[in-house]
């Protein structure tokens, strides 16, 4: 489904290598965890599927079900089925949350080509997703994450997601900033929409998370590289012992 | 020599119960001349073309694409043509208990037409106000007793590509009285119009106000407002194009315990200039006033914000709040804030702030990330940006009519 083949990535104003050929394959129905020291480039990653500014890409590439990501707009590799929690989600005062994601799915839908959802189905939809994670009416009504808690922000997200119902799901760092009751939440909402069409990128620097949200791949990311992937039990090794031992071994 | 030579030879209206009042005024006039770019408050607007006799011709705008300003609203109607009452087009005025300035009895209407534009003459000269109390002939004279059942909705229609108008109203709220007053529309190529509002003990007063898409407009306004205790006065005015418009707003605040907000939205693109020009003054205690005023500028739009704050002494525990933003959408895009406080009063709370910035790039992206498509997640942010000013208006129908309407004209600027 995605398929990331030598991306190389430096920032638009300055010389400055990000990613440096980065390769991985994300097939249907499966959740690849990446772990990596603090500036390997996994946010970098994730921010340049999503389409943010900023970014030059030097060479590689990205597709999703064949076409390519790179060469699209951040709201048409939305509507394709790509999905970015981010890992600071954005405040925007005066645009209230509901107005938001119905704004979103709408427009989502209509890029797809169906019918825009009625504010009835739409109403329907936001509160059976809402309760699941414990999102109140009120925190619907207040302007998007304005005001919101560290894990209030997180499930917001995740809310986003369960409604978008995207094919390809990137998870940045949603694991910070939150408290053990808040992971276990988020993680089942996460968990709750896998399925066998629906593929997971999660990026964390914690074994934790894994602990929740079960990962089929565990990739090592480091100097803007994958260098090294194996099954959940890597994330152990990264838990026990620390990234030194493995960057050791394969640098 | 008489300045006012310059707009028209003033053939101001002679006799009738309003005479002291227009020969007052027009002497008021002939002492202050006519505004030019050397006074201080005209320093950022260029007046010229609205001094000058030379017919300012302005293009006919149709708006027929979009739905009559507050359709939904159940209201009374009256419509002006390039400054003249048109009966056929309108409700009839005495069922609202309005009556028109050209018709000439109104008793009460001598003690506030011309005297509270007299009383705001001060210590800033608003010679444009003066000479519309000379010469104006005609207007709307309402004198509210009880609530108002409808709001009544001043239409302003433009027929004639050169026309001036000039419209005075007055109104007078006795007290715990209420009224909602809606404007829409351009008037006429060049427009000057006044409004004089007289608020008693505990009146309130909405007016709602909304200046078009037409493009090639020229409008100066004045609203004079003056609020004994516990009275209320909320002003609230959206504005889409016109090359020049230049709103002012004087309020004296002399009763304790009155509340006055004045709030403004405007979206400028190309050749537009839009200067609101504010003057709040305290003498009552415990008053609250708000100035809330947000411009959205592209494409050489150039937006101007002057407003004041005097608190007199003795006008303890004032509150005021004033805050003046512009989003502006390109480098092209000006936006000239002077605010001032000048307060003579030890214990009071008074703010003021101004910024200019651009649209919030991370916020436009996590939008786009969410499908929201570019044009559709700028229009979202700039209606954000404005929702400040919006939710000065208390009538959720009213305020919906100019939220909707801001969203289609969103829509269709984008570019």
């Amino acid at each position: 489904m995605l398929k990331i083949s030598n991306l190389q990535v430096k920032l638009e104003d300055e010389d400055k290598q990000i990613l440096k050929g980065v390769d991985l394959t994300i097939e249907p129905g499966r959740v690849h965890a990446i772990m990596g020291p603090n500036g390997s480039g996994k946010s970098t990653l994730s921010y340049v599927l999503s389409g943010r500014d900023g970014y030059e890409v030097t060479g590689g590439s990205a597709t999703l079900d064949g076409v390519d990501l790179l060469a699209m707009e951040p709201e048409e590799r939305a509507a394709a089925g790509l999905f970015l929690a981010f890992q600071y989600p954005v405040e925007i005062p005066g645009v209230g949350n509901m107005t938001f994601l119905r704004t979103a799915l709408n427009a989502q839908r209509k890029a797809r080509g169906q019918e825009e959802m009625s504010a009835g189905d739409f109403l329907k939809l936001v509160r059976e997703k809402a309760k699941a994670l414990k999102i109140d009416a009120d925190m619907m009504k207040r302007p998007v994450n304005v005001g919101f808690s560290g894990g209030e922000k997180k499930r917001n997200e995740i809310l986003q997601m369960a409604i978008l119902e995207p094919k390809m799901c990137i998870l940045d760092e949603t694991d910070s900033g939150l408290d053990v009751d808040a992971m276990k939440l988020v993680s089942d909402g996460v968990n709750a929409l896998r399925d066998a069409g629906r593929g997971f990128l999660v990026i964390t620097h914690y074994q934790r998370l894994l602990d929740h949200i079960a990962p089929d791949v565990v990739h090592i990311m480091a100097d803007g590289r994958i260098v090294k992937t194996g099954g959940p039990e890597l994330a152990l090794e990264v838990e026990k012992n620390g990234y030194a031992d493995i960057l050791a071994e394969v640098m | 020599m008489l300045a006012t030579k310059q707009f028209l030879p003033l053939d101001r209206p002679r006799g009738g119960w309003s005479e002291a009042a227009r020969a007052d005024a027009e002497a008021r006039l002939a002492a202050m001349g006519l505004p030019g770019k050397r006074d201080e408050y005209w320093r950022y607007t260029d007046p010229t073309s609205l001094t000058t006799a030379a017919p300012q011709a302005a293009a006919l705008f149709d708006a027929s694409d979009e739905a009559p300003h507050f359709d939904a609203i159940d209201r009374v109607k009256l419509v002006f043509v390039d400054g003249v009452f048109a009966p056929d087009l309108s409700d009839d005025p005495a069922v609202a208990g309005v009556e028109l300035l050209s018709a000439g009895t109104a008793g009460w209407a001598a003690d506030i037409y011309g005297v509270l534009e007299a009383r705001g003459q001060n210590p800033v000269p608003r010679p444009l106000a003066a000479l519309n109390t000379a010469a104006a002939t005609e207007g709307v004279l309402i004198h509210v007793t009880g609530r108002t059942a409808k709001p009544v909705n001043l239409i302003y229609l433009h027929k004639s590509e050169t026309s001036d108008a000039i419209l005075h109203h007055c109104i007078k709220l006795a007290p715990g009285a209420e009224l909602t007053l809606l404007e829409n529309g351009p008037a006429a190529a060049r427009f000057n119009k006044v409004l004089e509002v007289d608020l008693a003990e505990g009146a309130r007063f909405h007016h709602i106000r909304a200046q078009g898409r037409d493009h090639e407009r020229r409008a100066v306004t004045h609203v004079f407002a003056r609020l004994a205790a516990d009275a209320l006065f909320k002003s609230f005015t959206l504005t889409a194009n016109g090359v020049l418009t230049r709103n002012e707003a004087v309020i004296e605040l002399v009763g304790d315990d009155a509340v006055a907000h004045v709030a403004g939205a405007a979206v400028g693109d190309g050749d537009f200039h839009h200067d609101d020009t504010v003057f709040v003054t305290h003498a009552g205690q415990r008053c609250e006033s708000r100035q809330v005023f947000k411009k959205v500028l592209k494409r050489g739009a150039v937006g101007v914000f002057q407003g004041k704050i005097l608190v007199k002494p003795g006008a303890q525990k004032t509150d005021g709040y004033q805050i003046s933003q512009s989003l502006l959408l390109d480098d092209d895009s000006q936006f000239l804030a002077k605010p001032e406080l000048e307060i003579y009063a030890d214990d009071v709370k008074c703010s003021h702030g101004s910024t200019s910035g651009a649209i919030d790039e991370t916020a436009l992206y996590y939008l786009r990330s969410r499908g929201v498509p570019l044009r559709q997640a700028q229009g979202l942010l700039v209606l954000a940006f404005l929702a400040e000013a919006i939710t000065e208006i208390e009538d959720e129908a009213i305020a919906e009519d100019i939220r909707v309407r801001l969203e289609s004209w969103l829509a269709r600027h984008d570019n």
